[in-house]
C-alpha cells in the first residue's frame, strides 16, 4: 500500500494530546494502523508529551500516597493478557472493534444510485460514518460545513486534482470546493468523519409539533 | 523536584519493576512521576483531590502494565505520559479514544540499552529545547498536551527537533516489517 495522503501534524498533535472528538481519534487510530509513517510522527509527539509532563512543576503528593497505591496495586486483579484487536478485512483493528468484525458485518442504509452508509454511533461533537460507492458514482455530501475527514479503506475515488487510494486520507474544510468520484473497479469504502453540525435536526420541530398543533 | 533525579535510567527502574516487582525501583519511580502526572492533570483541569486519585492510577497501571512497556520504543516519561493522558480522557472528558492496531513488536526480553538509552536521551533534549522556547510559544505546546487546545487552536510550528526522533521510529518499523514478511 503506497499512501500519498497523510494525517496533517495538526491534527496527529491533537490526537497525541487527547483533544479530539472520538470520530476525528477513530479516523485518526485507523490511518495510522496502515501507515508507519504517520505511526512514527506520532510517535515523535508523543515523546513531546513526554517531556512536557517531565519539564512540568511537580505538585506534591500526599504523605501516605505511596503507601496507598501500594496498597492498591496488591488488590489489582492478576493482570490478565488482553487479546489484541484484530484487524478484519479492510478494517483495522480500531474500525473493526466498532462493528465487532469487518465490513460483512454493517448495516449499510441505501442512499440511492448504489450508494450506502452507515452511521458510526461515537461521542456527539463530530459525527462518523462508512461510506459505499459503485465505481463512477460520486461522494456523497462533499459541500464541506465543518472539517471532513476522508479515509479510504478500499478502492479509489478521484477529483479534479487528486486520486486518493486505499490508506489516504482528505482532509477538507470549507473551503474546498470539488466532486470527488469512485474509480472504476472495485466498490470504494471510505471512513468519514465531520465536526459539521449534523442536519439530522429534523427532532426539535417533531417535538415542538403537538405545541403548535394546538 | 530532586535534582538528582537527571539522568536516572528510569527504563532500568521499569524493567526491574517488570521482572522482579520491585518495590522499591517503584518507589523510585513513584516520587519521579507522580507529583508530575498529579501536576499534569491539574493543568488539564482536574482539582487536586481528583488528580492526586488519578495519579495513584496512573502509577498502579505502570505497575500492571510493565510488561508491555518497550525501552526502544519510548522513553518513561514519555509512556506515562500516553498513561496520564487516557487517564484523563477517561475521567474528565468521558470520551472514546481509540488506539492504533498494536504491532507484533517480537519478543525482546533484553531491549538494546544503547537504543533504549537513546529514547531517553531524546526526551531529555526535547525537554531542553522545550525550556528554550520563547515562553509564549511553550505555552501553547504546553496546552496542547494539557488537552487545553481543539486541533483549529494547534499550531504546528513546534521549533522542537522531532525530525531525529520521527527517523529513528520509522526505522525501528522498518526493521519490524523486514521480520515479519
Amino acid at each position: 500500500m503506497t499512501i500519498r495522503h497523510h494525517i496533517s501534524d495538526q491534527l496527529l498533535m491533537a490526537y497525541s494530546g487527547g483533544s479530539l472528538p472520538e470520530a476525528f481519534n477513530l479516523v485518526v487510530a485507523t490511518h495510522v494502523s496502515l501507515c508507519d509513517e504517520c505511526r512514527a510522527r506520532l510517535g515523535a509527539f508523543d515523546a513531546v508529551g513526554g517531556a512536557v509532563l517531565d519539564e512540568t512543576e511537580a505538585v506534591a503528593m500526599s504523605d501516605d500516597s505511596l503507601a496507598a497505591c501500594l496498597d492498591r496495586i496488591d488488590m489489582l486483579p492478576q493482570a490478565t493478557t488482553r487479546k489484541p484487536l484484530k484487524r478484519a478485512g479492510v478494517f483495522p483493528a480500531p474500525l473493526a472493534s466498532y462493528f465487532g468484525g469487518g465490513p460483512e458485518r454493517v448495516k449499510w442504509r441505501p442512499l440511492g444510485m448504489g450508494v450506502k452508509q452507515a452511521v458510526i454511533r461515537t461521542g456527539r461533537d463530530a459525527s462518523a460514518r462508512l461510506l459505499y460507492i459503485p465505481a463512477g458514482q460520486a461522494v456523497p455530501d462533499h459541500g464541506h460545513r465543518g472539517l471532513e475527514l476522508t479515509l479510504v479503506l478500499q478502492g479509489a475515488f478521484r477529483d479534479e486534482s487528486d486520486r486518493f487510494g486505499p490508506g489516504d486520507i482528505e482532509i477538507a474544510d470549507e473551503a474546498v470546493e470539488h466532486t470527488p468520484v469512485a474509480e472504476q473497479g472495485p466498490a470504494c469504502i471510505c471512513l468519514a468523519a465531520t465536526d459539521a453540525p449534523l442536519r439530522f435536526n429534523a427532532l426539535i420541530p417533531r417535538l415542538a409539533q403537538p405545541f403548535i398543533g394546538i | 523536584m530532586q535534582a538528582d533525579d537527571e539522568g536516572t535510567d528510569w527504563a532500568a527502574h521499569v524493567i526491574a519493576v517488570r521482572d522482579h516487582q520491585d518495590k522499591a525501583a517503584f518507589a523510585a519511580l513513584f516520587r519521579h512521576f507522580a507529583p508530575r502526572v498529579k501536576a499534569f492533570l491539574m493543568k488539564s483541569g482536574a482539582d487536586a483531590a481528583l488528580a492526586e486519585e488519578c495519579a495513584q492510577d496512573v502509577m498502579a497501571t505502570l505497575w500492571q502494565k510493565a510488561r508491555l512497556f518497550d525501552p526502544e520504543r519510548a522513553s518513561v516519561a514519555t509512556w506515562v505520559f500516553t498513561i496520564a493522558r487516557n487517564r484523563r480522557i477517561d475521567a474528565l472528558r468521558k470520551a472514546r479514544r481509540p488506539e492504533p492496531e498494536d504491532l507484533p513488536w517480537g519478543p525482546e526480553p533484553e531491549p538494546d540499552q544503547a537504543e533504549a538509552f537513546q529514547t531517553q536521551q531524546e526526551t531529555d533534549r526535547l525537554g531542553a529545547a522545550l525550556a528554550q522556547l520563547p515562553a509564549k510559544q511553550r505555552a501553547l505546546i504546553e496546552r496542547a498536551f494539557y488537552g487545553d487546545l481543539s486541533h483549529s487552536e494547534i499550531a504546528t510550528e513546534t521549533g522542537l527537533p522531532l525530525g531525529t526522533i520521527k527517523s529513528r521510529i520509522r526505522l525501528a518499523l522498518e526493521k519490524l516489517r523486514q521480520q515479519l514478511s
